[in-house]
């Protein structure tokens, strides 16, 4: 029987003005009112009584009213209902919830035939037409994943309330395994390496990104058995060799480096750093395991991983967003032996907001593009959702706008993890698959959501990206899962290894597992299925989420299988890893894959690279004279620098209840540039997080723009009480077109700085991951062509350990009477700043100059150490790194965030500036501004003696924010409370 | 009611966990910090041994998403209690014992009916983060001593709904643990004093003579002096200790069973 449970809102529900405000400026109509009732739809062999209970207990008496099947009496009369659903076989988060306690409250069989499917139904009444309403429900779901249906009230009055019909997925039936023969031209085997292999009906099935050479390799391969390949061992050596899973540009040849970027710069450096610290190496685990591992203390290890997960979010912004943030979770659950989640990271790279201009995936303009600000919606709300529901503290984090960012967004998501060095007597970072052991898969059941993801995200975006790619997280799943592990199994010694499924899915875990031992093999049919019918292909590579594969040795399956069991996470015994140098896959009794693990893992063939030098020459702008005041007043309104709370304060960053320094400080509440937090109630000791990034300056030099970006994650560290002797580095390269041997050049020279900068400052690189491909093609509102590449943009985050967490300072000024010292050289370097780009941005025109900042390793070095030791003695009050848009932002941000004024003049401070613009908003790296109690003036003193530094002025009691310049005269002039509200200007219209 | 008398035990501190509850283990700590002993229990543990409820004095529904909220805040976890602990939970009310749910836990207790009123979407629709200044009204063991305290909300679903008729009794009744009130953080950050457009600026209610406390803030997010955003000006100018005013609950609840 199928029934349609109601749940009806009595009170006047308050959230429905946010949708009353954003739809009537969407439609022509007008909306009076909004009602929004939960629809359950019950599927199963249950009695009429039984639904009866079934909505009672899904009811909250004093918010809401039920009604079953019926709906018209229950409400006031509306012009529309909007239904919105999810589409069959998409995860269903709260249908599964009701699905749970239903079954819990009718005491029905675990594995009886009940079914769920919740959907939310919107009421419109007003003055709104059919159009209206569909353009509604267009605004309220994603097409890929959701269904929307629009009926007038007539329609529903007719039938008493809405359609019976459950979403059920009806799989065709299709020939389990095919044989994809090999032996065909040349531009038969570049399709299906790029569009995939022909299924039954003679539909390609999706991008294996292989290209010919790596297609002939295999071709050669299959010879040699003597056979052709499977279609489900084509698409695992697809997922194996990504760029995705490989990262094939950093590990090839390039030019003259011959063992490619990655080893000689990135690894290159660490191990310098780890030989040069020598018994301070402070590294455990890099760059091996998911995450990168430090020392915390004594008894822990502190871990980070930075992920992205642009591809997705481009074309599902919360879906991408959520399974960025839950997926990089599993990168902290599968460190070592489980590391527990202390707190997560976001950075997101939007195109501009107000920009509404169309574009399209096809040149029929059929598929149509999220414009920038719902992606940016839809991204903030995955990560409030994802960190939010799983209790792990979101406490540091950024967001940046260009409009280069507009087809595709940058999503950066990053977890902090925390383990004991020692688990049961032995380290806890090592970890080795037995001969003989069960491979067990626990968590989340696989569907077809999330296939091709690996291979998608390493080309290019246009109308042939698998909408298949995009997959629903489900935080409450991976919350059991987690604690499970890493609060009860791990300390009960219950599992010898454990890995992530992430890109490539169980295809990549099971596969990477067994090289610790040698080989596993598999029985696909044993993988927990959400629904029949998937192909065994399907179930190999699909990216569905919340899972770990870990090896359990056969004699404790019985008690963590028990364990499992009671915390309500499933887990499955799917085989059994070998030493037989192969990766067996079987299926219906048959062997379906039986590739060698050498060739799986090692088989993709060198393909050198080449680069070619490029150098880009901008104008110099002009420059007016006069007054800074509206210059500053517009930079602090840029979106580049002003607050973000609206972002900070909808994550819970206090969960845990580890917070020091939190992402909004001060009585005006300004973003601080670093956060600490302390993961160990009974150590002082504190970690901290920042990170940095300038895309923009990449448009001049990457070399200057990754130097500048490490500086700054540096800077931001030390400036609130970090030290650079226990401070580790994160890479994140996202590129584009990276096969452009100009792109490649400033790869190079990029990843240079970064092995010339983290040495030159003893921080290891400790774990990276890049994306590639950040391409758009695609089509305008006129179905012209059009291509959008992200600028080259390369993501430095810091994590360092801090000895005592009282002593870290915060941004914001404190006392009135307070002394200002700039630490650092301000010189001549305007060059694709803030206040360059404002100006050509006014002028349209491209002359952001050619200055760009330049990092002077040796100078910086001296500014931190000293610094180290004044924050160390408490002798200053505030400490604000100086970054975008220069001194004078960093000023008022330091003004803001204490609320209180100053009055500083920019003469004689150390550095060759030409005049009073290269003072303000010069962004040369290196600078920090303290403030500092008249007590302590001496001391301080007597400390920064030996480093450029200038006492600039002092912190007033009245609320004016004043300059004056080199011939005493004033050049800005404002107050604070102005650029307070311009400082939270945008953020305030975002709430 | 006889107290009970526990001449040489500490008080024993059941915390609730699974299915997405996320503070238990701060909780805990705070407990444990003023002088309990406490013991995180995954709900399908005590639904296997019922009886071990009976050996503790205090019962908490700590923070967190149980279900993710689906279907509503705390309802999934408060059926799935209905449905197996209904008579353990009464038994444990019927003795002289305390119980707390702070934010999750509070939405628990109100599905549950152990506290009246019921929590609904903030009055922006949005899951907020901030510190929030409350005025004790109520008269408990939880609150003795207590007038004024500042502690951090996280919650997407934090307005509280009462009826007038019900609200006029618990406020005779002395039921009305804290209402949201403009104070020291409020000002210093200039900021409103209700987040989420409670009635009444309701952030707490008690039951069952006090004895049972439900609250949206968070007090073990408070136990130390570093979690104030007061903290870094406090710090500077001279103020110097570890334990937050949060901690004040906690060790309220363990004194009063000493």
């Amino acid at each position: 029987m199928i029934s349609r449970i109601y749940v009806i809102p009595k009170i006047k529900e308050s959230h429905t003005g946010l949708f009353l405000k954003s739809w009537n400026s969407l439609i022509s109509g007008k909306i009076k009112a909004i009602s929004i009732i939960d629809s359950y739809l019950i599927d199963g062999d249950i009695s009429v009584d039984q639904v009866l209970e079934s909505a009672k207990i899904l009811t909250n008496p004093i918010l809401e009213n039920f009604s079953i099947n019926e709906i018209v009496s229950c409400v006031n009369v509306f012009d529309y209902a909007i239904e919105i659903g999810y589409l069959p076989g998409v995860t269903d988060n709260v249908g599964n919830t009701a699905k749970e306690t239903l079954t819990d409250f009718l005491h029905l069989e675990k594995n009886s035939n009940l079914k769920v499917y919740s959907s939310k139904i919107f009421l419109v009444s007003g003055k709104v037409k059919l159009d209206d309403a569909r353009k509604i429900s267009l605004s309220l779901h994603n097409p890929l994943i959701e269904r929307g249906s629009v009926l007038c009230f007539k329609e529903v009055k007719k039938e008493r309330g809405l359609s019976l019909k459950v979403p059920e997925v009806v799989l065709e039936k299709r020939t389990p395994v095919s044989i994809v023969s090999l032996n065909v031209s040349d531009e038969e085997l570049i399709r299906i390496g790029k569009e995939g292999i022909k299924d039954d009906r003679g539909v390609r099935r999706g991008p294996l990104a292989l290209d010919l050479i790596s297609m002939k390799v295999i071709q050669e391969y299959f010879n040699k058995l003597g056979r052709d390949p499977k279609d489900i061992e084509l698409e695992a050596l697809a997922q194996t060799w990504s760029e995705h899973c490989k990262h094939t540009i950093f590990a090839n040849p390039i030019d003259t480096i011959k063992d490619g970027l990655y080893k000689t710069y990135i690894k290159g450096a660490t191990n310098l750093i780890r030989k040069n610290k020598g018994d301070k190496d402070f590294c455990v685990s890099v760059f091996s395991d998911n995450s990168g591992g430090i020392i915390f203390d004594d008894d822990f290890l502190i871990t980070h991983k930075v992920e992205t997960h642009n591809s997705p979010s481009a074309l599902d912004p919360f879906g991408g967003a959520i399974t960025g943030i839950v997926g990089v979770n599993r990168d902290t659950i599968g460190f070592g032996l489980g590391a527990k989640p202390v707190a997560n990271a976001y950075g997101f790279c939007f195109g501009n907001p107000e920009d509404e201009r169309a574009l399209y995936r096809d040149k029929e303009k059929k598929q149509k593009m999220f414009p920038p600000k719902r992606i940016m919606e839809g991204v903030i709300k995955g990560v409030n959702v994802g960190g939010n529901c799983s209790g792990i503290p979101t406490v540091s984090g950024f967001v940046k706008y260009d409009d280069r960012f507009r087809g595709k967004p940058l999503v950066f998501v990053g977890t902090v993890g925390l383990i004991p060095k020692k688990i049961n007597g032995k380290p806890s970072h090592e970890k080795q698959a037995q001969v003989g052991d069960y491979i067990v898969v626990v968590g989340g059941r696989v569907g077809a959501d999330g296939i091709h993801g690996a291979t998608f995200s390493s080309v290019t975006m246009d109308s042939s990206s698998p909408a298949t790619a995009v997959q629903i997280g489900d935080p409450i799943t991976q919350k059991k899962l987690s604690d499970a592990i890493v609060k009860e199994a791990r300390m009960m010694d219950l599992y010898s290894s454990i890995t992530d499924n992430g890109a490539g899915g169980i295809s990549c875990s099971i596969a990477e597992m067994a090289k610790e031992c040698g080989g596993a093999e598999v029985d696909l049919e044993k993988v927990p299925l959400k629904y029949p019918g998937l192909q065994p292909w399907q179930i190999w590579i699909s990216e569905s989420q919340e899972r770990m594969t870990l090896s359990v040795p056969k004699k404790k399956w019985e008690v963590f299988k028990k364990l499992m069991d009671s915390r309500g996470v499933e887990a499955t015994v799917v085989g059994e890893f070998t030493n037989s140098g192969k990766c067996i896959v079987k299926y219906g009794g048959k062997i379906i894959m039986n590739i060698d693990l050498e060739f799986l893992h090692e088989g993709l063939p060198e393909r050198p690279l080449e680069s070619k030098f490029i150098e880009n020459n901008f104008p110099e702008p002009k420059i007016s004279k006069g007054t800074r005041t509206k210059i500053l007043e517009e930079l602090i309104s840029n979106k580049n620098i002003s607050g973000f709370s609206f972002i900070s304060e909808q994550y819970d960053h206090e969960v845990q209840a580890s917070s020091v320094l939190k992402p909004l400080s001060g009585r005006g509440r300004i973003n601080t540039d670093a956060q600490v937090f302390r993961p160990v109630f009974s150590s002082k000791k504190g970690v901290i997080l920042s990170s940095s990034l300038y895309p923009s300056y990449g448009d001049i030099s990457t070399y200057h723009m990754a130097a500048s970006a490490l500086d700054t994650a540096v800077r931001n560290v030390i400036v609130s009480g970090g030290t650079l002797s226990e401070l580790a580095i994160l890479d994140n390269f996202c590129w584009c077109s990276s096969y452009d041997k100009n792109r490649l050049y400033e790869l190079i020279e990029a990843v240079k700085a970064c092995f010339d900068y983290s040495v030159g400052y003893g921080t290891p690189l400790i774990s990276g991951k890049d994306s590639m491909f950040n391409d758009f093609r695609g089509f305008d509102e006129k179905g012209n062509p059009v291509a959008i590449s992200i600028p080259p943009t390369l993501l430095i985050s810091t994590i360092g350990v801090i000895p005592d967490f009282n002593k870290v300072v915060s941004p914001e000024f404190k006392n009135a009477g307070d002394f200002v010292y700039l630490l650092g050289e301000t010189n001549n370097e305007l060059g694709a700043g803030e206040y360059y780009k404002l100006l050509s941005y006014k002028n349209k025109n491209d002359a952001i100059g050619n200055n760009v900042p330049k990092v002077n390793l040796e100078k910086n070095l001296k500014t931190y150490l000293v610094l180290e030791e004044v924050i160390k003695k408490e002798l200053i009050n505030s400490s604000i790194s100086i970054t975008s848009g220069g001194f004078a932002v960093a000023l008022a941000k330091a003004s803001i965030g204490g609320m209180l004024g100053c009055q500083v003049s920019i003469k004689d401070i150390p550095g060759e500036i030409l005049n009073e613009d290269q003072a303000l908003f010069s962004e040369s790296q290196g600078r920090i501004l303290v403030s500092v109690a008249p007590k302590n003036v001496s001391k301080f003193e007597k400390i920064i003696k030996e480093i450029p530094n200038k006492k600039i002025g002092q912190v007033s009691k009245n609320s004016k924010l004043i300059v004056t310049d080199l011939k005493d005269k004033k050049i800005i002039d404002t107050n604070v409370n102005k650029l307070h509200t311009i400082y939270h200007s945008f953020s305030n219209k975002m709430k | 009611m006889n107290k009970i008398k526990t001449k040489f035990k500490k008080p024993k501190v059941i915390i609730m966990s699974g299915y997405g509850l996320n503070c238990e283990e701060e909780t805990k700590f705070a407990f444990e910090s003023v002088g309990g002993v406490a013991e995180i229990v995954h709900i399908n543990d005590l639904i296997a041994k019922p009886k071990m409820l009976s050996e503790f004095q205090i019962l908490a529904f700590p923070g967190g998403f149980s279900y993710g909220d689906d279907t509503g805040s705390g309802k999934a976890y408060a059926n799935k209690m209905k449905n197996h602990l209904s008579k353990e939970l009464e038994e444990f009310l019927s003795r002289d014992t305390l119980m707390i749910g702070i934010c999750n836990g509070f939405q628990i207790l109100t599905s549950l009916g152990i506290l009246p009123g019921a929590l609904t979407y903030n009055k922006n629709g949005k899951y907020i983060d901030r510190w929030v200044d409350l005025k004790v009204d109520g008269k408990s063991p939880w609150l003795s001593g207590i007038k004024n305290i500042s502690l951090p909300i996280a919650h997407g679903e934090g307005r509280y709904i009462i009826d007038a008729k019900k609200y006029k009794e618990m406020s005779k009744k002395k039921e009305i643990a804290f209402t949201y009130t403009k104070g020291d953080i409020c000002k210093y950050q200039n900021l409103e004093k209700n987040p989420n457009g409670a009635m009444y600026d309701i952030a707490g209610v008690l039951g069952y003579n006090g004895r049972v406390l439900g609250m949206m803030p968070h007090p073990e997010r408070a136990m130390f002096f570093h979690h104030s955003p007061l903290w870094q000006n406090k710090k500077i100018n001279g103020e110097k200790r570890e334990e937050g005013d949060g901690i004040l609950l906690f060790k309220n609840a363990i004194n009063y069973f000493r």
